[in-house]
């Protein structure tokens, strides 16, 4: 009896000590998110979202668009890779729009966007774009939601510290990750020449202030290294350009061990005003060189492509005043500004403290010349002396921040996987959340200028897991919805995302929704090859190639009927659709092309090319369920043999002669 | 004591009801007469066809293009006579309105006032007509043929056609049109109130 005693005993003990176990297991997000977080992000059908997010496609090459607080898709905004759903890279319209100096590229890795601004808040007109593998920038116009422009950025590679753009778009910053030998001068060299050969660049692209064309103004040519990212002076700081730099090691292979052996790298201070103006006064080295300036114009609805062969450098080194150098702890990646202007905060990826330097140091440092030495001929100011404090203790591995506009900034931590909101005016540490998981980039709606707009944070997290139902082993990346109004942040909802999102963009709907087009107007369209009406549609032939002009209108195209076509033509269909009303698109298609669909939108002209490789009979129909009828537009290409002398016809609605003349028989 | 009213002079008060009555009309002549609004799930904005003394517009390029589907005839101003006529009636009528009020007879505010109700019952009949004539002679080889289906727009009103809902209604200029027709009527029939007021004290 004493021994069932002791067992029961013991049991009792045993569930207990499991009981504590169990109630210390770390709680995860489902204890962390209220009741009331699903009304946050409830917009109900037919309502619109309060926020228009604009977010980086990464791997993707594109930009997706999102409703917040819903997390709903709205558009995925093809850029910098070819997207056969919209014919982007695949219509000849749109194809020179993804020429370079190697040629056309199908594919881009985009990182970083940034909202044009005016007197350093978000006006709504652009959206920039950077791509990292073949150093490319990208204007979005907001207007169409569409690619407006794309230039290349020579000596460059990985341009990865870009699009951010200054107070007012003066200009859009492309710097290089990888430092290279210039593109004019010899690159056939060892790669353990690093240290002499390898230079790095940040290039200045002006924006033309009315139209947003943009036109690489100017190069700085800096000591070899890798430069992360950057931001914009605004207020006080108006006139600077801030940038991260890692690799002041120099290395070039197993970075992971030779990039990290210093305790510090650098935030890199650029006086671009003064920059400019030497660039204005004719100063600067005239370079050869080659790189691609795409423009895509709404009233031709067709891309140009010219190829340019000069640009301008500026050696740093060669003028005083124009660059210093800061130390910042630990290959630093974040660069941000605050919406004062006056604090720059470096965020050092191996770090486990955040330094904050003051610009109002800076410019004392830089009168006292405070300098501890120089780096590859810069000067290199003392830590000390820029520095306004340290977070401490913030957690581990800080590396972006924004700001609201009560005076705090949120810093995402990549290896403690949390967001930390800490007061930029003392430095205390105010909250943390965890993220699900490891946080990359984070933005807040205007939290990178001098206008934010602090009720919503969104954290792009690198890992997903377990955050969804499972799709294999490949995962959408999953980001996160936080209610920053109050004091502490609230965890409202996850939503996965499109490729791989660095930073992203975001801004209240209004700004934005108001100047959105509908249609294109017809009696606007320039298009070479535009059919104003289905009286004037025609197929001509010169030579080899075959020209299409036919159009799209509920809910057939003209001509449907089209014969003579020969075996090795060339033939061009050009689409142009007749609507004039919101949201008719047409699509257009062709059995067996080696292309993708088109996809018209009503006013436009798009243009599909078809080399036909066997004769007989083929198919071409709409691909956008445009209209009850839908399913009936269609109509059929008679491709003959090479050589053939099948005249060439086209009709709608009615039978050739020719087929007459058979079935009168 | 017999009040003739067909040969007396007008009154103040009627000679500034027929000029207010001829500023009205003035507004006609550049204010939509008359709008169709119409409905369906797809176009929950809506769409409207309106029609000026002078010309129809809205969204006359997108309605054409659904009505092709029923098989209705498309709509084009150069297609009715109406549009470059009556301008110059509404103007006959702003001259008439002076004119009477410098003349000063009650017979011809009579005249004017019996003329222009006709106008308006003759203008409702031909809008009639030609709705009738829209929503019946439809191509025979139409996509979407409903038997017993017609799609004549209701005279005024509301009415449901296939998927859309058609509600005819007078625009500014419509609503000015029939104020301009109370005011007369009011000038015509003042001295008639007044008498009987005479007549009681």
């Amino acid at each position: 009896m004493k021994k069932v005693n002791q067992k029961l005993a013991y049991c009792a003990l045993f569930t207990g000590l499991m009981l504590f176990v169990i109630s210390c297991k770390p709680k995860s997000s489902g204890d962390v998110v209220g009741k009331e977080a699903a009304s946050k992000v409830y917009v109900q059908p037919g309502q619109y979202d309060e926020i228009y997010n604009f977010v980086s496609g990464g791997f993707s090459g594109q930009v997706s668009v999102y409703g917040i607080p819903s997390g709903r898709l709205l558009r995925v905004i093809p850029v910098f890779s070819v997207d056969p759903e919209k014919g982007w890279g695949y219509s000849e319209e749109t194809k020179p729009m993804l020429n370079t100096s190697h040629g056309e590229i199908p594919w881009g890795d985009q990182h970083h966007l940034d909202l044009s601004q005016t007197n350093g808040e978000i006006d709504g007109r652009w959206l920039f774009a950077n791509e990292n593998n073949t150093p490319r920038v990208a204007r979005i116009d907001l207007k169409t939601f569409r690619t407006a422009e794309i230039i290349e950025i020579p000596n460059s590679a990985g341009n990865h510290s870009s699009p951010f753009i200054t107070e007012n778009t003066e200009y859009v910053v492309a710097g290089t990750r990888f430092s290279v030998p210039m593109d004019y001068e010899n690159g056939d060299v060892p790669i353990d020449s690093y240290k002499k050969n390898f230079k790095g660049t940040l290039s200045f692209i002006s924006v033309a202030p009315t139209t947003g064309e943009m036109s690489l103004s100017f190069q700085l040519l800096l000591p070899g290294m890798n430069f992360d990212l950057s931001h914009s002076g605004k207020g006080p700081s108006s006139g600077w350009f801030f940038f991260s730099t890692y690799n002041s090691e120099q290395a070039h292979t197993l970075l992971e061990v030779n990039a990290s052996k210093r305790d510090k790298d650098y935030i890199l201070a650029v006086n671009w005003k003064k920059a400019e103006e030497y660039f204005k006064s004719g100063k600067g080295k005239k370079v050869p060189v080659k790189y691609a300036h795409n423009v895509y114009s709404d009233e031709t609805h067709s891309a140009t492509s010219n190829m340019i062969n000069e640009t301008t450098i500026i050696d740093a080194k060669d003028v005083p005043g124009l660059v210093y150098m800061i130390p910042c702890p630990k290959s630093p990646h974040g660069c941000d500004v605050d919406p004062s202007g006056e604090y720059i905060i470096g965020s050092g990826k191996l770090a486990a403290l955040i330094p904050v330097f003051s610009f109002a140091k800076i410019q004392q440092a830089i009168d006292k010349k405070d300098f501890d030495g120089d780096y590859g001929g810069i000067p290199v100011i003392k830590y000390e002396s820029a520095l306004h404090g340290e977070v401490k203790k913030p957690g581990l591995g800080p590396l972006h921040t924004e700001f609201d506009e009560k005076g705090n900034a949120y810093t995402t931590f990549f290896i403690s996987s949390e967001i930390v909101k800490w007061r930029l005016k003392d430095l205390q540490i105010l909250d943390r959340q965890p993220t699900f998981y490891s946080p990359g980039h984070l933005v807040i709606p205007g939290g990178d200028t001098k206008k934010p707009y602090g009720k919503y944070l969104i954290a792009y997290n690198k890992i997903t897991k377990d955050r969804y139902l499972p799709t294999g082993p490949e995962l959408a990346q999953s980001a996160q919805l936080f209610d920053i109004s109050g004091d502490k942040m609230k965890l409202l909802a996850d939503y996965p995302s499109i490729g791989e999102p660095h930073y992203a963009q975001a801004v209240p709907a209004s700004l934005i929704s108001k100047n959105s087009l509908k249609i294109f107007k017809l009696e606007n369209n320039k298009h070479p090859f535009v059919t104003l009406g289905e009286k004037e549609s025609k197929v001509v032939r010169e030579g080899n190639k075959v020209h299409v002009y036919a159009t799209a209108i509920r809910s057939h195209f003209s001509p449907d009927n089209i014969e003579g076509v020969r075996v090795g033509d060339e033939v061009y269909f050009h689409i142009t659709n007749l609507e004039q009303d919101w949201d008719v698109p047409h699509g257009f298609a062709v059995k067996g092309a080696k292309n993708a669909e088109l996809l018209v939108m009503p006013g436009e002209t798009q243009t599909l090319k078809w080399v036909p490789e066997k004769p007989g009979i083929f198919p071409i129909y709409c691909t956008d369920f445009c209209s009850a009828l839908h399913q009936e537009m269609q109509g059929y290409v008679r491709v003959s043999p090479a050589g053939s002398n099948t005249p060439l016809t086209f009709s709608l609605g009615k039978n050739s002669s020719e087929a007459d003349s058979i079935l009168t028989k | 004591m017999k009040y003739n009213i067909s040969q007396g002079k007008l009154s103040v008060a009627q000679k500034l009801l027929l000029l207010l009555s001829a500023i009205g009309l003035v507004f006609v002549l550049i204010l939509p007469l008359w709008r169709i609004e119409l409905a369906a799930p797809q176009y929950p904005e809506g769409l409207v066809l309106t029609m000026y003394p002078h010309k129809l517009a809205g969204d006359v390029d997108i309605i054409n293009g659904l009505n092709h589907y029923i098989g209705m005839k498309t709509l084009h101003t150069p297609d009715f006579l109406e549009f470059s006529v009556l301008p110059y009636i509404i103007g006959f009528f702003i001259a008439c309105c002076i004119l009477v009020a410098l003349t000063n007879r009650q017979k011809y505010l009579r005249w004017l006032v019996i003329g222009f109700i006709l106008f308006g019952i003759i203008a409702m009949v031909d809008f009639y007509r030609w709705n009738y004539a829209y929503g019946h002679n439809l191509n025979p080889n139409a996509a979407i043929q409903v038997p017993g289906m017609s799609y004549q727009p209701p005279l005024i009103g509301y009415k449901k056609l296939l998927n859309f809902g058609a509600y005819s209604i007078p625009d500014k200029g419509g609503w000015i049109f029939i104020g301009s027709g109370i005011l007369l009527l009011m000038a015509m029939l003042l001295p008639t109130f007044s008498s009987k007021k005479h007549v009681q004290v």
